[in-house]
Parts: C-alpha cells; sequence; structure tokens
C-alpha cells in the first residue's frame, strides 16, 4: 500500500477527532450535556485502558505465555464486578472532594499533604513515561509494517510526528480552560470514538482470522491444540504458573483504579457515581471483546507467517499477508487509536499531576509575597503550566523512544508501569476504608513500594542491575510483585499504628472513610485580613471573573444574602477550598485559602470544636427523640390521671352523700334517744336500752372518726414506727383469729402453708397487723362464694423482702373498680352491707407505705387476692416529729 | 453518623439490600473461581480446555454483573436515596436488635 494514502487516513482520522473534540466541546459550553453524560460515552471512555500493548502486544503476549495474557483483563474484571460498592465509593468521595488525580486524592486524604502527591506524582511520571514511549513506538512500528521501510530515521520521524500532532490535540483539547472541576468532554468524546473503531478493528480482524483464515470455532480449537501438540516449547510456554497468574491478576486489578489515566476517565471525568452501573458489566464485556480473538490470531498467525515474525505485529502482518490492505488499515486505525488516546489521556492526568503537585508549588514557594495578595493571573500560569507538562511528558515518551530504540526494552513496560502504580494503592484503599491511616504511613508505604520497585522491576527492565535472584520455582516478576506491594503494605500498616494523625488528616480520614462532608471549624472571627473581597480576588484570578463571581454569588445567595460577598462561614470556605481543589489540587488550594487568611492552621482545639458540634447535633437529635417518648408518656399518664379524677370526683361526690348519712344516722338516733330518755315516765327497761342504743351510735361515731383520724396521720408522714423483730407465722394467726372475732360469723375454710410461713420480718409489728386483719375480714365480710375459702401464701423474695398474697374464692372485684379500692372512701359494692366507712384498704395502703412496703391488688387470682410487700427492714424516718399519740394505736374496723 | 435507621424494611428495600450483599460477594466469588484451578490443576487450564474453561467462566461471570446491575437498577428506583449508605452498609438491621427494640418498646409502654 502506498504510504500516501496510509498517511492521508491517517491524517483524515487525526481531523476526524479534532472535530468531534471541537464539536464535543461546543456543545458542552452551551449546556447540552445530555449525550456526552451517557454511561455509554463513560465506558467507552474507559477503555483507554486498552493502549497498544493491549492492541498489538496482547497477540504477541499470547503468543508467548497463552492464557497468562487474559490476567490484564481478568482484574479489571474482578474489580467491575465489585464496582457498586467498591469504585461507586471512590468516584463518590472523590467528587465530593473535587479531587484532580490519583495524587491528589491520596494528597487530600493525608491532611492536603503536597510533598506526598509530589512524590505520588514521581511515581507516576517514572513509571508512564517508558509506557508512552511504547505507544509511539507501537504506531511508528505499525507503520513500518505497511511501508517495509527499516529506516529508523524514518521510524523516529514518524513518533516524532505522532508525539506533536498528540501533544497539540492534548494542549488544545485538555487545557482549554481552567474549569472548577476537571472534565474534558471533548477529550472524552474523542476518545469515545477512539475505543469503537478500536474494538471494531480487532473483532473485525477476529471474524477474519476465525472465518476466513479457519473454518470456524471448531477449527480454531482444533488448531491450538494441534500447534500445542506439536510445540513442547510452545507447550512450556503456555504452562500457567499459579503465583504469576495471581500476581497479575491482583496488579491489573489494581492497576485500572490507580493509573494516572484510568483514574482520570473514572474518577475524574464521572458526572457521578451513577454511570457505573452500566460501566460495571459493559467495561468487562469491552474487554472480553476485545480478548476473544487474541488466541485465534495467535495461533493462526504462528501457523501462516513466516518462523522469524514479530509476533506482536501478528494483527497487521496477518491481513497484510493475505492481500487483506483495507482490513489492514482498518486495523492500523485501530491500534492508531489505541496508542493516541493512551497518550492523550495519560498526557493529561500527568499534566495535571505535575502542574499542581511540581510547578504550582513551586511557583507559590518563590513569589510568596508577604501581603499575599500578588497581582498575577494565577489560572493563566497553571494552564500554561499544563501546558508545559504535556509538552514534557510526551516529549519524554518521544526522548525515551529515541534513546532506548530497542522494541525488546518497551515490550514489558506495560507491566512495569502497571506494577509502579500499583505500589499507590496500599495507602489509597487504607486511607478509604481506615480511619487510623497516616500520612507518615503514607509515606513509609509508598516510599518503601517505589524503592523495592526501582530496585526490582523498573532499574531491570531499562537495564539497569539484574533481576533479582529468587529461589528456584518462584518466578521472578510474581516475586518482586509480592515483595514490594508487601512490604509497601507492612510499613504501611506500622508507621499508621505507631504515628499520630494532625488534625487536618483526622478531619479529612474521617470525611474519605464515612464519606461525609465535614465543615471546617469557624475560623472567621474576628479575622477581618481575610476578607471575602480578597477570596474573591483570588478565585478570579484562577477561574477568571466571570465564573468566580457566579460561585460567589450564588454562595450569598445560598447565606440569603444579595450581592457578590458571601459571609465567610466554615461552610463556604470549606466549598470554596474544595472547589479550588477542583483547579489546582487539594493542598494548594488549602494552602491558597490559608495564605490569603494570613496562615491560620487547623488546630486539635479547632477539631475537638467540629467534634463537639457533630456531637451536640447528634445529642439534639437524641435528646429530641427522648423528649417526644417522654412527651407520650407524659401523655399517657395524663390521660389516665384525668380518668382516674373524674372518677374519684363522681366517687368522692357520692361519699359526701355517704358520709352525711353515716354521720347523720347514728346522730339522728342518738339525738331521738336523748330525747326519749329525758321522758320522765320511761321504764327502766327501755332507759337502759336507749342509753345501750346511744352507746352503739356513738362508737360507730368514734370509729368512723378514729378511721379519719388514723389515716390524717400516715397521710402526713407523721406516724412513728415501732420496729421488732416478730415471726409473721404469729401475725397471721393473730390477724386470722382477730379477723374471725369480727367477723360475719359464716364459716370460713382458711388455707395456710404453714412451713412457709415462720418468717422473720422486722417491722412495726401492730401496724402489720392491721394490715393483714383489715384485708382478712375484708374478705370475710365481701366474700360471695357459696362455700368462702381464703389461701395465705407467704415468700420470701431473693431481695429478702416478703410477700404475703390473701386470696380468696369470691367474685373478685371488678377491673374498671381496681384502680379506685386503695382511695379513700372508696367501699366497694353495698355500703349497707359494710362496716366501715371505706377508709380500710387507703389505711392498709398508707401503712405500707409507712412500712416501706406495699400493698396491691391481684387481678386474675380467682378471686379478690391482694399481695403485700414487707422490705426486709422498714426504711429510716428522720421526721417522727408530728406524732399524733392519740391515733397512734387508733384503729380500723378491728380496733374496739 | 446520627441517623435514624429503620430496623426492619419493608419488602423492596430489603430486597435491595440483599442484592447490594450479592455485588460484595461477587468479586470475591469470581476472584476464587479464577485463580482456584490454576493452583490446583496449572497443566489442564493452560491449553485448550483452559482456554474454553476461561471464556466461559468470563462470560458467564459478564452476564452475572449484568444481571445483578440491572436487577439493583429496577430495586433502587431513586439511586440518589443509596447515596448517603455510606455507613449504614455495614450494619444491617439484625433480627436480634430488632427484637430486643422491640421489647424495650413494649416494656416503656
Amino acid at each position: 500500500m502506498a504510504v500516501d494514502v496510509l498517511v492521508a487516513t491517517c491524517l483524515g482520522y487525526v481531523v476526524l477527532m479534532f472535530i468531534v473534540a471541537f464539536a464535543a466541546d461546543r456543545a458542552a459550553l452551551r449546556g447540552r450535556v445530555k449525550w456526552l453524560d451517557h454511561p455509554a460515552v463513560y465506558t467507552l471512555s474507559l477503555s483507554v485502558y486498552c493502549s497498544a500493548w493491549t492492541f498489538f502486544g496482547a497477540v504477541g503476549y499470547a503468543t508467548r505465555s497463552g492464557l497468562e495474557f487474559a490476567t490484564i483483563y481478568l482484574g479489571p474484571t474482578v474489580v467491575f464486578a465489585g464496582a457498586w460498592w467498591g469504585l461507586r465509593r471512590l468516584v463518590r468521595v472523590a467528587r465530593m472532594h473535587h479531587v484532580t488525580s490519583v495524587a491528589d486524592l491520596i494528597s487530600a486524604r493525608f491532611g492536603k499533604s503536597n510533598p506526598l502527591a509530589a512524590l505520588i506524582t514521581l511515581i507516576a511520571v517514572t513509571a508512564a513515561t517508558p509506557y508512552i514511549a511504547l505507544q509511539l513506538q507501537s504506531v511508528s512500528l505499525s507503520f513500518r509494517a505497511f511501508t517495509q521501510e527499516a529506516d529508523p530515521v524514518a521510524q523516529g520521524g514518524t513518533a516524532l510526528w505522532v508525539a506533536a500532532g498528540l501533544a497539540l490535540f492534548t494542549i488544545l483539547f485538555g487545557t482549554r480552560n481552567l474549569a472548577a472541576d476537571e472534565r474534558h468532554h471533548g477529550v472524552v468524546t474523542a476518545i469515545a470514538l477512539e475505543a469503537v473503531v478500536k474494538l471494531i478493528a480487532f473483532l473485525a480482524l477476529g471474524v477474519f482470522v476465525v472465518w476466513g483464515l479457519a473454518d470456524g470455532p471448531t477449527d480454531v480449537v482444533g488448531r491450538i491444540a494441534k500447534a500445542t501438540a506439536e510445540d513442547p516449547a510452545l507447550v512450556q510456554g503456555w504452562l500457567l504458573k499459579p503465583d504469576r497468574w495471581t500476581a497479575l491478576i491482583v496488579v491489573s486489578g489494581i492497576a485500572v483504579i490507580t493509573l494516572p489515566r484510568m483514574f482520570q476517565v473514572m474518577v475524574v471525568e464521572a458526572a457521578d457515581a451513577e454511570r457505573l452501573r452500566m460501566a460495571g458489566w459493559a467495561f468487562p464485556t469491552y474487554l472480553f471483546a476485545m480478548s476473544l480473538f487474541v488466541l485465534p490470531i495467535a495461533v493462526v498467525g504462528r501457523e501462516l507467517l513466516p518462523a522469524g515474525s514479530n509476533p506482536d505485529l501478528f494483527v497487521l502482518s496477518l491481513p497484510l499477508s493475505q492481500g487483506q490492505n483495507m482490513l489492514a488499515l482498518l486495523v492500523f486505525l485501530g491500534g492508531f487509536s489505541a496508542a493516541t488516546s493512551m497518550v492523550v489521556m495519560s498526557a493529561i492526568a500527568l499534566a495535571t499531576m505535575i502542574s499542581n503537585h511540581w510547578l504550582v508549588p513551586l511557583w507559590l514557594w518563590l513569589r510568596r509575597r508577604p501581603d499575599g495578595d500578588d497581582a498575577e493571573d494565577l489560572g493563566r500560569f497553571v494552564l500554561n503550566a499544563r501546558r508545559l507538562a504535556i509538552l514534557a511528558v510526551v516529549g519524554g515518551g518521544w526522548v525515551y523512544h529515541q534513546a532506548s530504540g530497542g522494541s525488546a526494552a518497551l515490550a514489558a513496560m506495560g507491566l512495569v508501569a502497571f506494577t509502579g502504580m500499583a505500589q499507590v494503592f496500599p495507602a489509597m484503599l487504607g486511607g478509604l476504608l481506615w480511619r487510623g491511616a497516616t500520612r507518615i504511613g503514607a509515606y513509609a508505604g509508598v516510599g518503601t513500594g517505589l524503592v523495592l520497585w526501582m530496585v526490582l522491576i523498573f532499574l531491570p527492565s531499562v537495564g539497569i542491575g539484574a533481576t533479582p535472584g529468587f529461589p528456584q520455582g518462584v518466578d521472578p516478576l510474581a516475586g518482586s510483585i509480592v515483595l514490594s506491594l508487601g512490604a509497601n503494605t507492612l510499613a504501611f500498616l506500622t508507621l499508621s499504628l505507631v504515628s499520630f494523625p494532625d488534625p487536618v488528616e483526622r478531619l479529612q480520614g474521617l470525611s474519605f472513610v464515612l464519606a461525609v462532608e465535614p465543615e471546617g471549624p469557624d475560623r472567621a472571627g474576628g479575622d477581618t485580613a481575610r476578607s471575602a473581597e480578597s477570596l474573591l480576588a483570588m478565585s478570579r484570578r484562577i477561574w477568571g471573573a466571570d465564573p468566580a463571581l457566579r460561585f460567589f454569588q450564588a454562595e450569598a445567595v445560598a447565606q440569603g444574602k444579595s450581592g457578590f460577598l458571601p459571609d465567610l462561614t466554615p461552610r463556604f470556605l470549606t466549598r470554596l477550598e474544595r472547589r479550588l481543589a477542583g483547579s489546582v489540587g487539594t493542598a494548594t488550594a488549602h494552602a491558597m485559602i490559608g495564605r490569603v487568611g494570613g496562615g491560620t492552621g487547623l488546630s486539635v482545639a479547632d477539631l475537638m470544636e467540629v467534634a463537639g458540634e457533630a456531637s451536640r447535633a447528634k445529642e439534639e437529635a437524641r435528646r429530641l427523640e427522648t423528649a417526644r417518648a417522654e412527651l407520650a408518656r407524659t401523655a399517657r399518664q395524663l390521660r389516665e390521671a384525668n380518668e382516674k379524677l373524674t372518677e374519684l370526683s363522681v366517687q368522692k361526690d357520692s361519699f359526701l352523700g355517704q358520709v352525711s348519712h353515716e354521720l347523720r344516722t347514728p346522730m339522728t338516733s342518738i339525738r331521738a334517744f336523748s330525747e326519749l330518755l329525758k321522758l320522765p315516765d320511761l321504764p327502766e327497761a327501755d332507759r337502759t336500752r336507749f342509753a345501750g342504743i346511744i352507746h352503739d351510735e356513738a362508737g360507730r361515731l368514734t370509729r368512723l372518726l378514729d378511721d379519719l383520724l388514723d389515716l390524717s396521720v400516715l397521710e402526713s408522714g407523721g406516724v412513728r414506727l415501732n420496729v421488732a423483730v416478730a415471726n409473721l407465722h404469729d401475725l397471721v394467726d393473730r390477724a386470722v383469729n382477730a379477723a374471725s372475732a369480727t367477723g360475719t360469723g359464716r364459716n370460713f375454710v382458711i388455707h395456710r402453708d404453714l412451713p412457709t410461713e415462720h418468717v422473720a420480718v422486722i417491722t412495726d409489728t401492730d401496724r402489720l397487723l392491721q394490715v393483714l386483719i383489715n384485708i382478712i375480714s375484708n374478705a370475710r365480710k365481701y366474700c360471695d362464694a357459696p362455700r368462702p375459702e381464703l389461701w395465705v401464701h407467704v415468700r420470701r423474695r431473693p431481695d429478702r423482702s416478703t410477700e404475703i398474697d390473701i386470696i380468696d374464692n369470691g367474685s373478685g372485684i371488678d377491673p374498671d373498680r381496681q384502680a379506685l379500692i386503695f382511695e379513700k372512701f372508696a367501699r366497694l359494692n353495698d355500703p349497707m352491707r359494710a362496716g366501715g366507712a371505706g377508709l380500710g384498704l387507703a389505711i392498709c395502703r398508707e401503712i405500707m407505705t409507712a412500712l416501706g412496703g406495699d400493698i396491691t391488688y391481684l387481678p386474675g387470682q380467682g378471686g379478690a387476692a391482694f399481695r403485700v410487700s414487707l422490705p426486709h427492714r422498714p426504711p429510716l424516718k428522720p421526721s417522727a416529729s408530728a406524732d399524733a399519740p392519740n391515733a397512734c394505736g387508733g384503729g380500723g374496723d378491728w380496733n374496739e | 453518623m446520627a441517623r435514624h435507621q429503620p430496623l426492619f424494611l419493608e419488602r423492596s428495600s430489603y430486597r435491595r439490600r440483599r442484592l447490594s450483599d450479592v455485588a460484595r460477594i461477587l468479586p470475591v466469588l469470581a476472584l476464587v473461581l479464577i485463580l482456584l484451578p490454576v493452583w490446583w490443576v496449572p497443566a489442564v487450564v493452560s491449553l485448550t480446555g483452559g482456554a474454553l474453561w476461561l471464556f466461559g467462566l468470563w462470560a458467564g461471570l459478564i452476564a452475572l454483573t449484568a444481571g445483578l446491575f440491572a436487577a439493583m437498577g429496577t430495586a433502587d428506583p431513586s439511586a440518589q436515596s443509596a447515596g448517603q449508605d455510606g455507613g449504614a452498609d455495614g450494619d444491617d438491621p439484625g433480627e436480634g436488635a430488632g427484637a430486643g427494640r422491640g421489647r424495650s418498646e413494649s416494656a416503656g409502654r
């Protein structure tokens, strides 16, 4: 094929890419981002993972090592299977902090430390430069495959032209402006298109090989079997080594997250975390499709092409050897797409890192001014720094390509870059999951990993030093990976455990691990130097006048203010810092905000204040919850109390009538019979009878008044207890006897468990007796069973209190009256049947309260059942001043 | 943080929780299925048979992931609501805790 056709096609393709990127950028500028933000575009842009190393190298890799080539795609498949809870979290946290690169993420997590970011940038640049050189080489090699030109100068020329074109493209579309979020719609759209070209080219070649050259899948399987059966050396190479298999899957799974270009497209360019739902299966599908035909192409190429052919170029030489020039051209474009998309994305990601973590901090340090108000256009400087960094990255790749010259040295560079960036992973994962991870630990881990990676993998790969000798049976690459990552993780964990994080670090750790957005403490108090105006001036220098004004106005509106100058609340300062971080990196943004404000740092006291505010809010919520429950409880109690009050009031009314009646009946008869006694001619017998009646009625009055007095003394708490030790058995005996003496004479069966009754009680025995008699005589009075029976159970509780249950077999007390029986004047049933005035149980309750115990009604016992609870010893009462001697021995119904 | 978590979920939310459990198990399962045969019988899975095994497994894994994510999509109508579940993912509302809470509630009455 003529070179000019090839060049023309190439140029046409490049122009198409420029147009697509330009159109996408314009569409984004006009706000038409709907289709640009589609998850499919996002998924396709992820395919920047498949660089020229994949496109050309996979077949070569498969020719040499068989299925091992698939490890590079299986690792990401596993990682994306967990996209929904793993990657989504990463994307969410990174977007929350407006992270611009993997170095920025780790620096932000570990206290906004720029030196740490600079160190990671160093690893990224070191690992990526040979990798970029590999892409340039693949383009020039594929060019040569077409032109059959062996002139190294022409080769270098191709690489130079490609490098220059890519640098131009990247500068044009990667550094158009310094947005608050680092998204490049043009570049991403162009790369998504390139992903489609890559896939179509590779699939077309695969279909051609399987159904054109071979005779369908069965034939291909047969050919693979035949090739391995014929060639023992091939089998030896293809035999999977478990340690390599595992190490490579792990490293590629890590690399798909940590490689600068992957982090750029997956995290930085993501509009939100939701698109991972599609990418989670679609990206592995892409990788699967890219891998499916690798083995067939390798085997068929090995069969059909001459023995000395470079297996890394099978994808091109196979269609060319079959005269399929158009297919070869398509494959060439696919390889070209793979190489260019990788270089462009890597250049953008690395340039962001270099400018944010190397150049801008250096510039700020060199230009430090005491007043902190430099007139330079910082935004322009940042953009220029990026352009410079892009030139340096792409140029560095080209220089490396020219210097190394050979193809063999570059072929391994893909894995070298993977293992290099993998050293960042322990600190990243630890930082996201573990609040105990510290900056010192991160330094130690990344530093150890960097040194070991340099010594064991990187330097040997560029021909300096030798691959270290591992014991027989251990694969050197797998051993190096395990050793470097293991030592890295160990150093990270150990130093994290022994070191102590500073306040900023702890705040950031909280934010990253819990995926929350804590605001900084209130640092603005009385700080006139840091006016909103100087912050606005600073933001203007980075974003340009209009975006800065828009951001400040929006913030002011959010605060309920008009104009462009919001109050310097912690919330506003935190948001401003995060937005600035999206442009210049977290560490720099932090430093700049601090600088404008006179360098106020976060102290432990501030941190405690933030923690205090958070816990105060938490406490407040908890308190409200408790208060609500309390309120509901109180309402319930009030309702109950109200019902009781209503009932009591009704009862009191009826009682007033009743007590008047009680008082009036004896009074009436006393008066009537006194009148009669006045009669002169009264027979002696009548006189004695009338006097007896008067005496009885007066006795009734006295009893009623005694009860009332007793109750009032008990209620006023003025009772004096006469504490003694007694056997409860004797007390119950006496109570039963006394109650039967005053009883109605009905035949009552009393069941007692005598052994259990022999319990020593320390109490006022007279008072307790009064209670027992009252209950038993009540039972005698009110039990309505035809054969009344009474049970007395005595029980000693573990806390040495005593319970006496007295239960009869009557109909008991209606549930709606149970609450009232202990109230004063609550006579149950028919008043005419009772001898007392309804004060007995009220007195009992007062007595038991005085004795430190309680008397309760037990519902559901098959009759009226009362439980008398007696503490081990009565409470010590300090009062006893208001003693009423008259009432002390005064009794209830039993005391005559 | 102090967010009030319901102890028991309605059916759809419960299903969503269990789906997200599957999403956690899936990568581990995938890793085990990919690694184990190579450690056990590297010679068997290195050649033709290995290719069929690997690509079959791979395709199955992708189908499973796609099915899972689609199911999570339909089970999760308000994707934004899941946006704040960072800390809560870990503490599943267990039956025991729920019963304990229920008891204390009824005791309070």
